[in-house]
């Protein structure tokens, strides 16, 4: 019953999110041997419920059967079968896992035709560099569709774990210059947005250190960072006030374009992007609500309350709102 | 014989502060660890009201950490173990024919430590906050976590870990020496054996927590720097001791289960145990490789394809003699008469639900799928099948066969079978669905999760499950106080049991046995009824049977380390003298003092024997 209810379920899931629907060769892979060793252990499930359901159903005692069972000892050829089933079946199951283990596996360098991307974890947000583009952002990762990406994962604070299931496992983003890790993705074929989620207990907002992953097309991408690396932090429209506010208060933090410090969130193109803080829905209601107050949201996290007033915040908002690539 | 024959009768509330006697020890580690269930237990309940909708505010952030931490760290700790040493204590002495444990008051020790280690810990709650950093207690989460939690968390599991280390190495010392004549290794019932091994692995795996512990401590009270990157330490080595100890304390909880679930299994088939010889060698090898595959909790960490290749392989091959366990308990009631009493529907429901956590725990082992399965539900699924699947319901199984021996009372069938069914579909109704949470991107150890990532259902149905299982803890509890009231049981043998522990007159006598018996086969006692014999063929005459005084230096000295733990987490160094001085003082009398015990003289267990009821 339970085989039957995991086959039902295989599937299921939000499609941005969900390790059942893998896009992309390494979340492939992954899921490939997933469900060898899954029909492995279906296999071994059946074998064994099948003996028990029989057992449990024949060999109850009948009421005024009172006469002593057979005191079997045991039997030598049953106990050689029952290791070495399992341990042929355990062979075929650790062959492919073993290669995929060193196929999966990313060196400290780059391969060639790959992209290079370097994460790190902060307390409660994800920073993404590329080097050879030179552009740093946050939150959102985009990339192009069909590329291997090679990346280095370290973290500023406490250990984060970095996982988009839909299109790779996750790996732990250490503290230290020792302990870097690396890993690669590839982003599949289809453009689509996908949700990543970091996986180690790092604090009290673990749970909303989500990000996206942006897979568009190689034009949209090249685009996206022509555009990026063109932008700047100067106010369009009616947003120069907050601009002035902005560079006060928030740009020894938060670099927008070139300039500006780099403890909190880059947040060049911060009109474009799919959430507040990784959570929120993206909108000024919610832009103001963090800049009020970002323990409300995001307990623990390091983004001190700015003494700003009502109408500040606002024009801070409408600021942030208004920075768009392209 | 001996003059020392002063037999010093405490009663009351001195008679359990001051017992060194196994049976009564094994009570007070019944009724701790169950305490300790219950406070693990609302924890958990709290975390499942909390996640049975999305974005809920039943609780806050740091609260939901504080609850996922201590319900871990109280569960293993504060729960299984103890529960595990209620039953060894109250069972392996009288499986191998013994009078007692061979340090009665080193085993009194450990008890009291273990309980003041529990309760340090949980008082945290009231003294500003619980511990938050996971029960795996990573650096540098753990270090730089504010408040005085983690230091709870290092000091109640220090002491507590203490206790465990004794009472494991008396156990050791009880069945290599303590055996009555006859009773050879190949002979000791399997509840025995798996004691042994386990007693093994905490000599072995305790000793590293220790060490990562004290670690801790001097990082987190005396600004040391093992863990910290910045200035030459290095976050991993915290992760490596605490797998090296946290693995095979997986082991220890889990084969006095098996140990349990085998006497229960063979009892209630009325045959003898399936390959006897091939369930002790797969439990000595179980024990042996459970300190080959710490890795397997770590394979995201970045160790290498190599590393990561070599632990799964070895990981995989623990699967092997579980297995040969799995199989040998289903053709131990091949041909047997099943009786399904409460302790049989346990052990019972435990077979399918064990293996499939161990499915899952092959699965687990792949490490390229690891990096999909970890630190996600799917990885919640899999332990919670493993020790609740496994330990817990392996221990109330051994509950309900126990029970009439450790309290001459029968627990009732009808409330023990409601208890085992909402239990038992309240825990798959809680479990099952989460290796699907996890599988659809829902990560472990989230206070709350976002609507519209279709993990709702599911995380509802989980919370329906959890009251189930709250519902049948209840209906235990019930149990346990109507048998309180009850009379004694209808007879010392109410199972037809196989081992030794069953040849015993109730109430059990102090003594245990008036005359050692002399053991002719394995499930002695069997062997003695199937020749038709009413009872064991003593090896001894009747005699002075000599025994331990009671003391109340155990508990001293537990108190003494329990206030020295409180100067360390208030950084107050006299209040650490001052408990220190309490405990190396009491040290100084058990050590000085001669204590020779006392006798129980012939003419009283020749009374005894003719008051005997079997």
């Amino acid at each position: 019953m339970f085989a039957m209810l995991a086959l039902l379920l295989m599937g299921c899931g939000d499609p941005t999110l969900s390790a059942l629907l893998p896009q992309g060769e390494v979340a492939d892979k992954q899921y490939s041997l997933m469900v060898l060793s899954l029909a492995i252990m279906i296999f071994v499930l059946l074998v064994v419920f099948v003996i028990y359901v029989f057992v449990i159903i024949k060999f109850r005692k009948r009421k005024g059967d009172d006469t002593i069972p057979e005191q079997v000892e045991g039997n030598h050829l049953l106990e050689i079968l029952w290791t070495a089933i399992p341990i042929l079946l355990l062979i075929i199951l650790a062959v492919p896992t073993v290669m995929q283990t060193f196929d999966l596996s990313a060196k400290d360098k780059p391969k060639k035709g790959e992209l290079a991307l370097k994460v790190t974890g902060h307390q409660y947000w994800w920073e993404f560099e590329y080097p050879k583009e030179e552009i740093i952002t946050s939150q959102e990762l985009v990339l192009p569709v069909n590329t291997k990406v090679h990346v280095e994962l370290s973290s500023a604070d406490v250990i984060h774990s970095f996982w988009i299931p839909s299109l790779a496992g996750k790996t732990d983003t250490n503290p230290g210059d020792g302990s870097k890790n690396y890993m690669w993705i590839e982003t599949g074929s289809k453009e689509q947005v996908y949700k990543g989620k970091c996986a180690e207990l790092c604090g009290a907002s673990h749970a909303l250190m989500d990000f996206k992953v942006k897979v568009v097309s190689k034009d949209k991408y090249q685009a996206w960072v022509n555009s990026f690396k063109k932008a700047s932090g100067k106010a369009t429209g009616n947003a120069a006030e907050g601009q002035k506010i902005f560079e006060k208060n928030c740009l020894s933090c938060h670099a927008v374009g070139k300039e500006g410090g780099n403890t909190g969130p880059n947040l060049t193109g911060f009109g474009d992007k799919q959430r507040v803080a990784g959570v929120l829905e993206h909108n000024k209601d919610n832009v103001k609500k963090w800049i009020k107050d970002p323990q409300k949201v995001k307990p623990g996290n390091n983004m001190p309350n700015v003494p700003l007033n009502d109408e500040e915040v606002d024009a801070v908002a409408d600021y942030l709102l208004s920075l768009k690539l392209q | 014989m001996s003059t020392h024959a002063s037999h010093k009768k405490r009663s009351g509330l001195m008679d359990w502060l001051t017992t060194v006697d196994h049976k009564k020890i094994g009570i007070l580690y019944l009724i701790a660890g169950g305490f300790f269930f219950i406070i693990g237990g609302l924890e958990a309940m709290f975390m499942r009201i909390q996640l049975f909708k999305p974005e809920n505010d039943f609780v806050a952030a740091e609260t939901f950490n504080q609850l996922l931490t201590m319900h871990g760290t109280t569960m293993i700790f504060f729960a299984a173990m103890p529960l595990i040493f209620a039953f060894m204590n109250a069972v392996v002495p009288l499986q191998i024919g013994a009078r007692d444990v061979a340090f009665p008051f080193v085993n009194a020790l450990g008890f009291w430590l273990f309980f003041f280690g529990g309760v340090l810990l949980n008082l945290s709650w009231l003294l500003g906050g619980a511990p938050d950093a996971g029960w795996t207690a990573y650096a540098p989460l753990s270090t730089t976590s504010e408040g005085s939690g983690v230091d709870f968390y290092v000091l109640g599991l220090q002491i507590s870990g203490a206790g465990t280390l004794v009472g494991g190495i008396n156990f050791l010392v009880t069945i290599i020496n303590m055996r009555a004549p006859g009773m050879t290794f190949m002979r000791m019932p399997l509840f025995t054996w798996t004691a042994f091994v386990t007693s093994g692995l905490i000599l072995f795996a305790f000793p590293p927590l220790t060490i990562g512990l004290f670690m801790l401590m001097f990082e987190r009270v005396f600004d040391a720097n093992f863990f910290n990157p910045d200035n030459g330490g290095n976050i991993l080595i915290w992760e490596h001791i605490f797998w090296i100890f946290g693995h095979p304390e997986v082991y220890i909880l889990i084969l006095p289960s098996f140990g349990a679930i085998s006497e229960v299994v063979a009892t209630f088939s009325r045959k003898r145990l399936f390959g006897y010889s091939a369930m002790v060698f797969a439990t000595v090898l179980i024990g042996f490789l459970g300190f080959m595959v710490w890795v397997h909790h770590m394979f995201t960490v970045g160790l290498g394809p190599v590393a990561n290749s070599i632990f799964a392989v070895a990981t995989m091959a623990i699967a092997v003699p579980t297995g040969v366990k799995i199989f040998n308990w289903l053709f131990t009631m091949w041909g047997g008469k099943i009786v399904f009493s409460t302790a049989m529907l346990w052990a019972v429901g435990f077979i399918p639900t064990f293996v499939m956590g161990g499915v899952t725990g092959v699965m687990l082992a792949i490490p390229s799928a690891d990096y999909q399965f970890h630190d996600s539900y799917f990885v919640v699924a899999h332990f919670h099948y493993v020790i609740v699947g496994g330990v817990i319901l392996g221990l109330f199984a051994g509950l309900y066969y126990w029970y009439p021996r450790m309290f001459n009372r029968v627990l009732n069938e009808t409330l023990g079978k409601i208890h085992f069914w909402t239990f038992f579909i309240g825990f798959h109704l809680t479990f099952f669905p989460q290796h699907f949470l996890g599988l659809m991107g829902m990560p472990r150890r989230v206070f709350t999760y976002l609507s519209g990532q279709d993990l709702d259902q599911l995380n509802f149905i989980s919370t329906i499950g959890a009251f189930l299982m709250a519902i049948g803890t209840i209906v235990l509890f019930i149990n346990v106080i109507i048998s309180t009231s009850k009379k004694y049981a209808p007879s010392s043998d109410p199972w037809h049991g196989r081992t030794l522990e069953w040849a015993i007159p109730y109430p059990t006598p102090e003594y245990n046995f008036a005359q050692t018996p002399l053991v002719r086969g394995l499930d002695a006692f069997w062997v003695e009824k199937a020749a038709g014999n009413k009872g064991m063929t003593p090896a001894e005459p009747v005699g002075d049977i000599h025994m331990p005084n009671p003391s109340i230096l155990p508990l001293i000295m537990s108190i003494g380390l329990f206030v020295a733990a409180f100067g360390l987490i208030y950084d107050t160094m006299t209040v650490v003298v001052i408990g220190m001085a309490i405990t190396f003082i009491s040290m100084f009398f058990r050590s000085v003092i001669d204590d020779h015990g006392f006798h129980i003289h012939k003419e009283e267990v020749e009374e005894d024997l003719k008051g005997v009821k079997l």
